[in-house]
């Protein structure tokens, strides 16, 4: 195709974002555009599955069965997101062997909240209140992005989401509400995860390489600094029914703009930690690719029994 | 020996009277294994009462650089529509 021809299709294509038709993967799409999504689709995914480690580490210490099944069913429903996911970036033409490798080797990147360690029971529930909520706050834009495949996933994961939203509240309404030391364990939760949690919304504006292009393919429907925003004012007074005390000394309600000001974050420890310096980053690739290698010889036997039952079928038409 | 599960296609009925639906799809070893990983995948919360599987590349797909030639024909065809035909307003229902 000609440079002429390809600046057609590409203006073309612009237009039909623009008008919001979905674009769907058989459709031409401009080469950019096809490696965006595959950066941020399989990112996704990659968080959707590392994000199952921090909290099975919890699923045989849950402190009763009623939390245990609340759980275990959202970590299950968190290994289905990732495989959502993951289908829908294979639309793109990447396989999943390629994907996996690329988290593997750390090509990849994945959220890095998950590179915290989960020490208490109450971290369980913060998780599920403070990460899944600012999670939420990411995806439900995305419900209406311009990749047809990726919005449908997007739809499917925000209705199964709010369930884990609310499990997490839930205990730390528990703990807020139960013995001193049940109280001050969700105190400290909350003080570990308040400030991963306003990262996960990604770097500010100013920062934010992406930003503009992800704008026009509605990739991204807000900027960061909003998003973060509208995390904390629906946060803050959640906080204060659960008793709880945010941890940042400037956080006060700003009549004037009628949002919350709020404190300096450490970006410092946001970069390091996206560089792979956080404090768990080496032991959840161990755990991954430990899990997908020690399962390497089921996958092998699975495909084993399978050519040679296709054999037999075979034979016997014969 | 190393061979990937190949890809299925999943459709799912989600309750009778409805058809089934593209719902995604997944990695599996073999049609049974496909059946129930659609199960786990996709029908966690009753989304289902029927479950197909086929394997993707089963599927011969249009493609949509035709897509003038396949469906362009259509739109000039009019009177292939009810409100092409020209009745007096005494015939109420028809």
């Amino acid at each position: 195709m000609s440079e002429e021809q390809i600046k057609s299709l590409e203006k073309q294509f612009e237009a039909r974002i623009a008008r919001d038709e979905k674009i769907e993967p058989k459709d031409w799409m401009p080469e950019k555009y096809r490696k965006t999504h595959i950066r941020q689709i399989s990112q996704h995914a990659h968080s959707e599955i590392v994000g199952m480690l921090p909290e099975g580490n919890w699923i045989t210490r849950a402190p009763s069965l009623r939390r245990k099944v609340a759980l275990l069913a959202k970590v299950q429903d968190e290994a289905g997101h990732g495989l959502y996911l993951y289908s829908a970036c294979e639309t793109l033409g990447i396989s999943r062997e390629e994907l996996y490798e690329q988290l593997h080797t750390g090509k990849a990147k994945y959220s890095s909240i998950f590179n915290y360690p989960t020490v208490t029971w109450a971290d369980m529930g913060a998780i599920g209140w403070l990460v899944d909520g600012a999670a939420i706050i990411n995806q439900v834009p995305l419900c209406s992005t311009s990749y047809g495949p990726y919005a449908r996933a997007m739809i499917r994961v925000c209705k199964e989401e709010s369930f884990h939203q609310r499990q997490g509240f839930e205990i730390m309404l528990k703990l807020a509400n139960g013995s001193p030391e049940q109280k001050d364990m969700a105190q400290d939760a909350l003080n570990r995860w308040w400030w991963p949690s306003l990262m996960m919304l990604g770097p500010t504006d100013a920062e934010s390489v992406h930003t503009e292009q992800s704008m026009k393919w509605k990739l991204k429907r807000k900027s960061n600094d909003d998003l973060r925003q509208q995390f904390i004012d629906q946060t803050v007074p959640q906080a204060e029914l659960l008793g709880l005390t945010i941890p940042d000394e400037d956080l006060k309600w700003n009549e004037e703009k009628g949002c919350y000001d709020f404190g300096e974050i450490d970006w410092d420890e946001f970069w390091q930690v996206v560089k792979g310096h956080g404090p768990c980053n080496k032991k959840r690739m161990q755990d991954r690719v430990g899990a997908w290698e020690g399962g390497a010889w089921v996958r092998d036997a699975a495909m084993a029994y399978a050519d040679k039952q296709q054999d037999k079928k075979e034979k016997q038409a014969v | 020996m190393k061979k990937n599960w190949p890809l299925w296609e999943v459709f799912v009925r989600s309750k009778n009277g409805l058809e089934h639906r593209h719902f995604g799809s997944l990695h599996a070893a073999d049609e049974q294994m496909a059946l129930e990983n659609a199960r786990d995948v996709y029908t966690r919360r009753s989304e289902g009462v029927s479950i197909w599987v086929v394997e993707s590349k089963h599927i011969t797909a249009s493609n949509p650089e035709n897509n003038g030639e396949l469906f362009e024909p259509a739109h000039d065809k009019v009177y292939r529509h009810p409100t092409f035909y020209d009745l007096p307003d005494e015939v109420k229902h028809m």
